[in-house]
């Protein structure tokens, strides 16, 4: 059993960034497609903290980030739930596919 | 004392009248407008008289020479060194009889309105109208430059403009007033050019040193003026001719002159100022303003000024022998005399005795305007007692009007030249000064002068004598004290001002001209007027069937002239015909097909992308997200392989 190196973190990483963008395109509910935006956001994070670990352990730059953008991605969820409600408010429903008007 | 700021007043006050009537009149001075107007001109023509007496008997000479004074000048665009469009106002002997007789019969027709247009619905807009001509004809006569007279001349055309068409519902007054405003704006095309070229040549615009500029032999803007030609004639003599066009434009000569007999749609007062006493007599005055250069620089100019002159004043006396309304009769009287005072300037020359033509110019156009604004406000008060202008609707009204007649008398005796009333010396000296230059334009002046005499008394005649008016219902007589008023002082001027020595005043180059008076040669053109007013007479004293005998006889002739010799015709032919299918249709289905044709192509193209590619906004929230994905990829691929 070898110690888990810089490689299976970028896996993960890669899977994760994957699996967020998979669910983003084929989720219609607002509320999971959310969701998988915070997994990308995640697999950026990870990315961070693996190099941060691997190449420069010496230094705190990665983990900093991540901490930033931990909370970055906590107003962002802030903001898209109130637009989701309000969404919601005025077409019933958070179908993806109901909110079609803003277009040419 | 030579004071610029009450002379400033003179046509500042008709201006402060134009702006408070015309903001305020028809709120708040419904019905005190007119007195308001005609007070604020009363004190103009007080100070116009005043500084005119300082001019003529205090300051205005030196040296036994009337100056050239400057009272007031100050710079208002400056384009460069040497070059600048002043305000000024400028005091000579003209400019100095401008001012008297533009106030006076101002003020005349100002108080004769009051009667003339009681009860009136857009009273204040009228007297407003009357206080933006005024002051626009005044600041004409006082222009320091060559630029600020174009000003004022625009100014007048635009008051002009609006009074001809102040009874705005009646569709020809529409076409009357549009119709003077594009005939004097299309002369004015000519007097523009011909000041770019007057300046140009003589490097300034201000009238003193273009005319000291323009007249000596030795300077080097003379030299350059002369040498350079266009189609074998000078610039110096085209820029004269082109502002003797505009001139001829704004005076009615022939051929710019149709527009004045339509002219005659506005009220009868504004007749009387406008379009008999001022306005028209501007070209006059141009012509008298720049009449060093014409005379001393440019003798083949002043030769057309002649020609053109005389020729209008000989084609309108033989119209206005066969019209029947009788403003009509009147405004080509108008523009017959208006020729004298131009032929009477044409055939003058410069300095001393010859320049006899220039004094009797300017006379005339001084006694033209008294008698000339006393006809029409004479005709004024029986129209206001007809309601007609047809002559044949009249006839008789000596017992009912007997003011109006006795002045109406007055005035035909003076315009027919009769001693000792004012025409009769003013036309003495033209007809001396055209006898001593020019026979051609002497023997057709004493024609002419014969014709006028007939038709003035032809209308006399068929006003008050003729057939006897049927006595109508509601009479109301001749129309109060303010329309008496200005009938008998302008009768006045018309009897008394032949014997202002004139000569002594207003003279080519600012010296005395003693103006001899020859008893021998004033025997022909008085007998030829007495014999013209005999015929009239004899034709139209009483009811007969002469006129038509004598008009069917005369055949073509008579009605070529009743026709007004088709010139109308002609111009409609011309633009209607001639500019309207060879340039104006050409013109308009070039602007529909290609240029427009151009704009639609552009907006259609657009249109035609927009829709092909709008799909890509589709309001689809994924599918934003995918072309991200994709430019994000893209980039990738790009940054990884490509710009490694």
């Amino acid at each position: 059993m070898t110690e888990p190196g810089l490689y299976h973190l970028l896996f993960i990483s890669a899977a994760l960034f994957f699996i967020g963008v998979y669910g983003f395109f084929t989720r219609r509910n607002l509320v999971t497609m959310l969701m998988s935006v915070e997994l990308v956001l995640n697999s950026v994070n990870l990315n961070f903290i693996a190099f941060n670990k691997y190449l420069w352990p010496n230094r705190l730059d990665g983990v900093f980030f991540t901490i930033f953008i931990i909370a970055i991605a906590a107003a962002e969820a802030a903001v898209a739930i109130a637009i989701i409600i309000n969404l919601y408010r005025s077409h019933q429903s958070i179908d993806v596919e109901n909110a079609e008007e803003l277009k040419y | 004392m030579l004071n610029a700021t009450y002379i400033s007043l003179i046509p500042l006050l008709p201006l402060a009248g134009f702006v408070l009537l015309g903001l305020f009149g028809r709120k708040y001075f419904k019905n005190t407008s007119g007195i308001i107007g005609t007070g604020l001109m009363l004190v103009s023509a007080v100070l116009a008289l005043y500084t005119a007496y300082g001019y003529f008997f205090e300051y205005g000479k030196a040296d036994g020479v009337y100056q050239k004074l400057v009272p007031l000048k100050y710079t208002w665009l400056e384009f460069g060194k040497g070059l600048s469009i002043d305000m000024g106002i400028v005091l000579d002997p003209i400019s100095v009889m401008m001012l008297v007789v533009v106030t006076f019969i101002s003020l005349m027709v100002h108080i004769y309105s009051l009667g003339y247009l009681k009860g009136e619905e857009r009273f204040p807009t009228y007297y407003a109208y009357l206080g933006l001509f005024t002051f626009s004809m005044l600041g004409l006569v006082m222009s320091s430059n060559i630029f600020q007279i174009y000003i004022f001349w625009e100014l007048v055309g635009v008051s002009s403009f609006l009074l001809i068409g102040y009874y705005y519902d009646k569709p020809s007054a529409v076409a009357a007033c549009k119709k003077a405003f594009i005939v004097t704006r299309f002369a004015d095309v000519g007097f523009l050019i011909g000041i770019l070229i007057l300046s140009f040549y003589s490097g300034t615009l201000d009238f003193n040193t273009l005319i000291a500029a323009l007249t000596s032999p030795e300077s080097s803007e003379y030299k350059t003026a002369v040498t350079a030609s266009f189609l074998g004639i000078s610039a110096l003599s085209w820029g004269l001719i082109l502002v003797f066009v505009g001139g001829a434009g704004k005076s009615a000569m022939f051929p710019l002159h149709i527009w004045l007999p339509d002219a005659m749609e506005g009220p009868t007062p504004v007749s009387a100022l406008i379009h008999a006493a001022t306005m028209v007599v501007a070209g006059v005055f141009l012509v008298a303003r720049l009449f060093p250069v014409f005379a001393i620089s440019s003798p083949g100019a002043l030769s057309v000024v002649a020609y053109v002159g005389a020729i209008s004043a000989f084609i309108a006396a033989i119209i206005a022998c066969t019209q029947t309304d009788i403003k009509r009769v009147l405004a080509y009287s108008t523009m017959s005399q208006i020729g004298y005072m131009m032929f009477a300037l044409g055939v003058s020359g410069y300095g001393g005795e010859n320049g006899l033509g220039y004094t009797a110019s300017m006379f005339h156009l001084f006694t033209h305007a008294m008698f000339k604004a006393l006809l029409f406000l004479g005709a004024g008060a029986v129209i206001h007692f007809i309601h007609s202008n047809e002559m044949k609707d009249m006839g008789g009204l000596r017992k009912y009007l007997p003011i109006t007649h006795i002045t109406f008398l007055i005035a035909c005796l003076a315009i027919a030249g009769v001693p000792p009333f004012a025409g009769f010396f003013s036309k003495e000296e033209i007809l001396l000064a055209a006898y001593h230059h020019n026979q051609a334009i002497y023997w057709m002046a004493l024609i002419t002068s014969a014709l006028t005499a007939f038709y003035m008394f032809r209308l006399y005649f068929s006003i008050f004598w003729n057939k006897e008016q049927q006595p109508h219902g509601e009479h109301h007589g001749e129309g109060g004290f303010a329309m008496m008023m200005p009938l008998v002082l302008l009768a006045i001027g018309a009897a008394a001002a032949g014997f202002i020595p004139f000569g002594h005043y207003v003279s080519s180059d600012g010296k005395t001209l003693e103006t001899a008076f020859h008893l021998s040669f004033s025997i022909a053109p008085v007998a030829l007027g007495l014999a013209g007013i005999f015929l009239a007479m004899w034709m139209y004293k009483s009811q007969t069937d002469k006129p038509e005998k004598i008009a069917a006889s005369l055949g073509g002739l008579y009605k070529a002239a009743y026709h007004k010799f088709y010139i109308d015709e002609l111009y409609l032919f011309i633009t209607h015909k001639i500019i309207f299918n060879l340039i104006g249709r050409p013109a308009a289905w070039f602007d529909k097909v290609v240029v427009d044709g151009l704009v639609n192509l552009a907006g259609n193209t657009t249109t035609k992308i927009a829709e092909t590619i709008k799909g890509f906004q589709s309001g689809k929230v994924q599918q934003y997200a995918l072309y991200f994905l994709v430019g994000v990829i893209g980039l990738a691929v790009l940054f990884i392989y490509v710009w490694k």
